[in-house]
C-alpha cells in the first residue's frame, strides 16, 4: 500500500504536469485509433466491395492495383461456364473528375451485379439499367453531391450521363459511386472486351482450391484470391495499414517523449526522496519499480482518455455528412489491445531514462541537495 | 587508535573500521587519515570533533551510503567492501538518524515510518504491531495519520526515530540527531533516544557538537582533521 501510496503520491503532487503527460498520451492513442480505424474501416468497405455476394476475385497477376488490372471478357466467359460456379460477375473500375469533385469512382458492372440487386432502390428501379447505353445509376451521396435526380443528365468526365436510379448501399464507396452499363464503361474508359476483376460466386465453398487452381492452369496471366486472402496481401491495403500504424506510432512517440520529460522532471525534483527511500533500504529494483509504475499509470490512464476520444473523434467524423459511409467506427478489440500495448511500451520507454538516473542516486549526495 | 580489545569485546564487536581514508574533489580535500574505529554490540559511542573533522563522512562510511578510497568496512563481521549494495543487505542491521528529519512531506508519520518495512518486505501485521510499539515508546501514537508538515520539530524528529528502528535493526547510526532542535526539545530526544537504545540493546553511534549530550554515552571519540584520537572512557 505504501509503494503505491508513495507512486500515487508523486503524481498528484504535481496534478498539471501529470495531466499534460495523460493528455499528450490520450491525443497520441486517439489519434491512433482514429486512423488505424478509419483506414481499416476504408479497407473493409473497398473489400465489401470486391466480395458483395461472392467468395473470390480473378484479377491480372503482378498488378500493383486493381485500377490497372485488365481481365479478357473471354476468361469470362470460360469461367462463368464451369459448372462449380454459380455466376461471376464482371466489373470495370475508373475514376473521373467533374466540376468540384476531383474523385468519383465508376463501376461498369452488368444488370445481374448484385451490387444493384441488393441495394436499396432510393428512386429508379434495376429494370431499366443498361438499357440505355448513356444511362447511369448513382449511389446516394453520388445524386446529392452531383445534385442530380432520375431524368437529369449529369457530366461524368468528358461524358455526359443520364440518371436512371438512386441506390443506397452499405458501403460507402459505393454510396459516392457511379454505376455505369459494363459495355459503357469499357467504351468511357478505353478498356472495350475486358473488366478490371470478376468477382466469383460458387456452387459451394469447398470448391474454392479447385476453382484458384483451375484459373492458374488455364489463365496464368490471371490470379485468384479468395476474399480474406485478398484483403491480406493486396499491396495497396498493406500500405494503407503499414502507414496508418506508422502515423498512429509517430503520434504517440510524441506522448512517449511528454511522459519521458515529466518522468525526467519528477526524478530531478525529488533526488533528495530518492535519496531517503535509499537510506531506509530501498534497492535499486524497488526505486526503478516506482519509476515504472509512476509512468505505467500515466500510460494506462492516457490510453483509456485516448480510446474513449477516438472513440468520441470517430462518431464525429461519421456525423460529418460528406464522409458518410466512408468512416466505420467498428473498432475491433485487437486494434483496442495494440494500442493499449504499444501506449504501455512507450510509457515504460519515456521512463527509462528517469528510472535508471534515479536507480543511480548515490544517497550521500542527494541528502546534501537541499 | 582504539585500545587493544579483549577476545570477549572482539566477538562482540558489530562495527569496524581499519585503516579508512577516504577524500573528496580527487584527493584534494582529505576527510579521512587512516580511522581505526570499532563499536560493540548494546554500546553508545559518541564521535565528538569540531565540524569539517570527518564525524558524518565515517558515520556515512559506516552505514554503507559512501564508500572508502582504502581500508576495511565491517558490519556484524560482514565487509561492506565485497557488497555491490551495501544498503539493502544492511536493511536490517542498520537504522539511520540525521540532523535533518529526512521523512517524506507528502506522507503521514504512519506511511514515512513503514518505508523501511516495505523496503524489507515485512508483512504489513507486523510492521503495523512495531509501529505502535514504537509510537508508543516516543509518544507519537496520536499522531498516527497527521501528514508531516503539522508536526513540531520534535514529533519529527521522534518520527525519524521510530522509522530508523523500524526494522529492529542491531545499529543506530544518528548524525546530529538533536542539532536542529532547541535545548529543551533536543534534551527530551536525546533522552528518549538512549532509553531506546538501552532498552532494545542497540548500538548507538552518534556524531554531536554538544558534549553535555555525548557525556551521556558510554565512550566518547575525539576526531580532529580526519583522524580518531584516544577514546575517553566515561
Amino acid at each position: 500500500m505504501i509503494f503505491i501510496k508513495l507512486i500515487l503520491t508523486n503524481l498528484l503532487r504535481h496534478r498539471i504536469r501529470s495531466f499534460i503527460s495523460i493528455a499528450g498520451i490520450a491525443f497520441s492513442v486517439a489519434a491512433m485509433l482514429t486512423v488505424v480505424t478509419v483506414l481499416q474501416g476504408a479497407v473493409g468497405m473497398f473489400s465489401g466491395i470486391l466480395s458483395s455476394d461472392s467468395q473470390i476475385i480473378v484479377f491480372e497477376r503482378n498488378v500493383s492495383d486493381l485500377f490497372f488490372s485488365s481481365v479478357p471478357t473471354a476468361a469470362l466467359n470460360e469461367i462463368a461456364s464451369w459448372s462449380i460456379v454459380e455466376h461471376a460477375d464482371p466489373v470495370l473500375f475508373g475514376i473521373v473528375s467533374s466540376e468540384d469533385h476531383p474523385i468519383i469512382t465508376c463501376f461498369g458492372i452488368t444488370a445481374s451485379d448484385a451490387r444493384l440487386r441488393k441495394a436499396t432502390w432510393i428512386t429508379g428501379d434495376r429494370s431499366g439499367f443498361a438499357q440505355n447505353p448513356d444511362g447511369v445509376v448513382l449511389g446516394e451521396r453520388a445524386a446529392e453531391f452531383l445534385k442530380a435526380i432520375p431524368g437529369n443528365t449529369v457530366q461524368i468526365g468528358h461524358g455526359t450521363f443520364q440518371v436512371i436510379g438512386t441506390i443506397k448501399t452499405a458501403n460507402g464507396f459505393e454510396d459516392g459511386g457511379v454505376f455505369m452499363p459494363l459495355a459503357s464503361a469499357q467504351t468511357f474508359f478505353h478498356k472495350e472486351g475486358s473488366s478490371s476483376v470478376i468477382t466469383i460466386k460458387l456452387r459451394s465453398k469447398e470448391d474454392a482450391s479447385l476453382f484458384k487452381s483451375k484459373v492458374k492452369t488455364s489463365f496464368p496471366t490471371l490470379v485468384a484470391l479468395e476474399d480474406q486472402e485478398f484483403t491480406r496481401t493486396y499491396s495497396q491495403f498493406k500500405i494503407l495499414k503499414a502507414t496508418a500504424w506508422a502515423v498512429g506510432g509517430c503520434g504517440l512517440l510524441l506522448g512517449g517523449l511528454g511522459v519521458a520529460n515529466t518522468m525526467i522532471m519528477s526524478v530531478f525534483a525529488r533526488i533528495r526522496e530518492i535519496a531517503i527511500l535509499r537510506v531506509n533500504g530501498f534497492s535499486h529494483t524497488q526505486i526503478g519499480t516506482m519509476i515504472f509504475g509512476e509512468s505505467a499509470i500515466l500510460a494506462v490512464l492516457g490510453a483509456v482518455a485516448g480510446l474513449l476520444l477516438g472513440t468520441v473523434f470517430l462518431y464525429a467524423l461519421k456525423l460529418i455528412p460528406a464522409l458518410h459511409g466512408y468512416v466505420d467506427v467498428s473498432i475491433q478489440p485487437v486494434v483496442v489491445l495494440i494500442v493499449i500495448v504499444l501506449a504501455l511500451l512507450t510509457g515504460i520507454a519515456g521512463a527509462l531514462y528517469p528510472a535508471v538516473y534515479a536507480m543511480r542516486v548515490r544517497a550521500v549526495e542527494a541528502l546534501r541537495f537541499e | 587508535m582504539t585500545n587493544s580489545p579483549s577476545p570477549l569485546t572482539i566477538a562482540a564487536i558489530v562495527l569496524q573500521a581499519e585503516d579508512v581514508w577516504k577524500s573528496y574533489d580527487d584527493g584534494a580535500i582529505s576527510v579521512l587519515q587512516g580511522v581505526d574505529f570499532e563499536a560493540i554490540q548494546g554500546e553508545t559511542v559518541a564521535l565528538c570533533g569540531p565540524s569539517g573533522c570527518g564525524k558524518s563522512t565515517l558515520l556515512h562510511l559506516l552505514g554503507g551510503l559512501d564508500e572508502p578510497d582504502r581500508g576495511r568496512l565491517s558490519v556484524n563481521r560482514v565487509e561492506l567492501n565485497r557488497h555491490r549494495s551495501p544498503l539493502r543487505m544492511l536493511r536490517h542491521e542498520l537504522g539511520f538518524v540525521f540532523q535533518l528529519h529526512n521523512l517524506i512531506p507528502d506522507l503521514t508519520l504512519e506511511e514515512n515510518c513503514l518505508i523501511p518495512s516495505v523496503a524489507a518486505g515485512l508483512p504489513r501485521q507486523v510492521a503495523l504491531s512495531r509501529l505502535h510499539e514504537l509510537t508508543e515508546r516516543t509518544g507519537l501514537s496520536h499522531r498516527l495519520k497527521q501528514r508531516i508538515q503539522k508536526l513540531s520539530g520534535g514529533e519529527r524528529q521522534r518520527t525519524a526515530l521510530c522509522r530508523a528502528l523500524m526494522n529492529k535493526p542491531r545499529i543506530l547510526l544518528a548524525d546530529e540527531p538533536t542539532g536542529s532542535l532547541d535545548e529543551k526539545t533536543s534534551a527530551t530526544v536525546f533522552d528518549l533516544l538512549l532509553d531506546i537504545v538501552a532498552k532494545e540493546g542497540v548500538t548507538l553511534v552518534i556524531a554531536t557538537h554538544d558534549r553535555a549530550l555525548a557525556s551521556r554515552c558510554d565512550r566518547l571519540v575525539e576526531m580532529h582533521d580526519g583522524r580518531i584520537y584516544e577514546p575517553e572512557s566515561l
